[in-house]
């Protein structure tokens, strides 16, 4: 400080002082370990018990899981193996896991068909990616995403190439309507017609076109009826596209909540109160059981269909309540922002409100999609074989009975890989739409 | 309260005011509920017009100036911009918005867009402007508030000051034929000030129409051909600003000014 003059009262800097290194202890691992570790004697304790606990439980866990019964065909050999190798805390009996992995993938989907789940799972990432990642995926591939779920519904029901093909005419029926009409009539009357004549053609017309197709043009896949899928395919099925469908219609709720018009705001207030109120098994049961006796006799409505409905309508509303939330965060200058440029409500909704509104609500979407997945297996409640479903039917075989802990594990262990990757995936998208502080 | 450039040469000859009427309220009335806070408002503003509203808290010139974009509805009386009468029919309100350009006192910019596509947005999807066109006349208006070389970045990284320009030039890339400043330097540093007024000056050298909600008494003096008053919802006094501050009629105002400009 010899450079300043300090003897005076009045203090001028001459030079300015270079940017110096912190001190060693405050960096690197040591650092590290001091802030999180061991900082305060508390802390020390702390890290300390939770370091001693978690080598007991490894200590006594570890022997448990390994354990060289992968080989074992039934409960019994695998008791013999322990037995042999005399441990103290006994072991896990992998065996049922090597023989039934199989089934806990695909249920009782035919084996030699087992590529098509496996195609769809791949082409759905495909399909993902410009969704998920799109700054890294060509913008054209959305393309493929709008076509997949008719791609993947043919690949895993399989039947006529033609069932699919009908079913996009229905959509092109839409937009065509869309396209034609809007010049004449109003864009929501262009739409409801376009739905109604869609929803002509898919119930009453689609049908008998396939059939009459086919029967000229047999071309196709071998069909596989919805009772022989199970396991984690059935439960991907379910769950991803309750949580595709659920995002869009849980956003229009929650539009339709905060909308002027006093009958649709009570119409949605109205659907979401009722779902919330009701348990998702009961809603199960509404699909699985009661929905038969309303039906008109002979009516064929899908079981799965039936359920995905359901999870669908219970994910839709409570995404709506999490939309909801993230749409009352935003400050009303932003509604005023938008207003004040001439842009119209669907325009201000799409480009301003929206991608703010979501964005805030990301913790709480991916939240409500794990939820949602995980909800899938409430299914074997209605008799389908999801993994819990099998592994109740698996211990229904006498070389398997007793056995518990490896199938929950591992159903445990691959629900965790999924769900995991979804909270990780919101992180690093709440990262990247990240534009500085407000 | 006058932290306006008195070093800024204002050319007031260069401003002319038109015969062509801009905005007209005949007899509007609005109310909160049981709240009447705008009483019999009547207004002629023709095209060229600077106009600065004042007055207390509370008095409703914002309400005022946020009716002629319809971001508030009235309930009586009639309000006519650029020909076409505010009512609820929704293709007339958009049309009048993408016509009408406003400035808000927390400057309401996307935080989630850069500013360039802050600036792009409207005309892209409002007036089907190509994007390529829309950016060169963003980027022209960026230049003019002066800051083109924060086009890339996000509102949230900019100044106060900063971000009002980019809502001006925002505004003005819908090439606006009347302008709209609610309380536009109200919540930046006194530093801040300076860099919009002098944007809002150069504006109005241009011709603009404009109608300024503001408490820069400086501005107003300098700039406006016309300062209203207004206190309880209703106009109160409106006069050429040398008469309004010199030789101020009613005693409201009197009381209002010597308020504001008495320290």
């Amino acid at each position: 400080m010899s450079d300043t003059h300090a003897e005076t009262v009045s203090y001028v800097r001459e030079t300015m002082l270079p940017q110096q290194e912190p001190p060693a202890s405050t960096v690197g691992p040591v650092g590290w370990a001091k802030t999180n570790l061991f900082s305060g004697w508390f802390n020390t304790v702390l890290s300390v018990l939770s370091g001693i606990f978690i080598l007991w439980l490894a200590y006594r866990l570890l022997p448990w899981i390994i354990s060289p019964t992968w080989q074992a065909t039934s409960l019994n050999e695998c008791r013999e193996i322990i037995g042999a190798l005399n441990k103290p805390h006994g072991g896990a009996c992998w065996g049922v896991i090597s023989e039934r992995w199989k089934q806990l993938m695909f249920g009782f989907y035919p084996p030699e068909h087992y590529w098509r789940p496996v195609l769809s799972l791949i082409l759905l990432l495909v399909a993902l990616g410009p969704l998920l990642f799109r700054h890294l995926v060509p913008a054209k591939v959305i393309y493929f995403s709008m076509l997949y779920p008719f791609i993947a519904a043919w690949l895993l029901w399989g039947g006529t190439i033609w069932n699919p093909i009908v079913a996009i005419l229905g959509f092109v029926i839409i937009a065509l309507s869309l396209k034609f009409l809007t010049s004449v009539l109003n864009p929501a009357l262009a739409l409801i017609i376009g739905v109604l004549l869609a929803v002509i053609w898919w119930v009453a017309l689609a049908g008998p076109v396939a059939g009459g197709l086919s029967a000229v043009l047999p071309i196709g896949i071998e069909a596989i009826a919805s009772r022989q899928f199970g396991g984690f395919m059935l439960s991907i099925t379910i769950g991803v596209t309750a949580i595709l469908c659920s995002l869009p219609i849980g956003i229009l709720l929650a539009l339709g909540r905060q909308s002027d018009l006093l009958l649709v705001k009570a119409m949605c207030v109205g659907f979401i109160e009722f779902i919330r109120g009701v348990p998702l098994i009961t809603l199960l049961f509404v699909a699985s059981v009661l929905l038969n006796i309303f039906l008109p006799p002979g009516t064929n409505f899908d079981i799965i269909l039936r359920v995905i409905i359901m999870v669908t309508l219970f994910a839709s509303a409570y995404m709506a309540e999490v939309v909801r939330g993230g749409l009352a965060a935003l400050p009303k200058g932003q509604y005023e922002g938008a207003d004040s440029l001439g842009l119209d409500y669907w325009q201000s909704q799409r480009l301003i409100i929206m991608p703010q509104a979501l964005k805030i609500s990301i913790p709480g979407i991916v939240s409500t999609f794990i939820g949602v997945f995980k909800d899938t297996t409430l299914v074997s409640i209605i008799s389908m074989f999801d993994p819990i479903g099998l592994s109740n039917a698996i211990r229904a075989d006498t070389a398997w009975n007793g056995v518990y802990w490896e199938l929950f594990i591992f159903i445990g262990l691959v629900f965790f890989i999924f769900c995991f990757s979804m909270s990780r995936y919101s992180m690093y998208l709440e990262r990247r739409l990240q534009t500085g502080h407000r | 309260m006058s932290e306006l450039a008195m070093d800024t040469q204002i050319d007031r000859s260069a401003m002319k005011v038109s015969d062509e009427v801009a905005i007209e309220i005949r007899n509007m009335n609005k109310w909160y509920g049981q709240f009447h806070v705008l009483r019999d408002i009547n207004l002629t503003v023709n095209r060229g017009e600077r106009i600065v509203i004042a007055g207390p808290s509370g008095s409703g010139k914002s309400t005022l100036i946020r009716c002629i974009n319809r971001l508030e509805e009235h309930q009586a009386g009639q309000i006519i911009v650029d020909g076409t009468e505010l009512t609820s029919d929704l293709k007339n309100i958009d049309k009048i918005r993408s016509e009408v350009g406003m400035c808000f006192q927390h400057f309401n910019l996307f935080p989630h867009l850069t500013i360039l596509e802050n600036c792009t947005l409207a005309p892209i999807w409002v007036r089907k402007v190509p994007k390529k066109e829309a950016e060169e006349t963003a980027m022209h208006f960026l230049e003019k508030v002066k800051i083109p070389d924060q086009a890339l970045k996000y509102p949230g990284q900019l100044s106060g000051g900063q971000q009002q320009r980019v809502a001006i030039a925002r505004s003005l890339c819908m090439k606006p034929r009347i302008m709209l400043f609610d309380e536009p330097t109200s919540a930046l540093d006194p530093e801040m000030i300076k860099e919009v007024l002098d944007t809002m000056i150069e504006l109005a050298q241009e011709g603009m129409t404009m109608l300024c909600v503001t408490h820069e008494m400086g501005f107003a003096r300098q700039v406006a051909n016309r300062v209203i008053f207004m206190d309880q919802g209703q106009i109160v006094e409106q006069n050429e600003p040398e008469e309004f501050f010199n030789n101020p009629r009613s005693e409201r105002t009197k009381l209002f000014l010597s308020q504001i400009l008495g320290h």
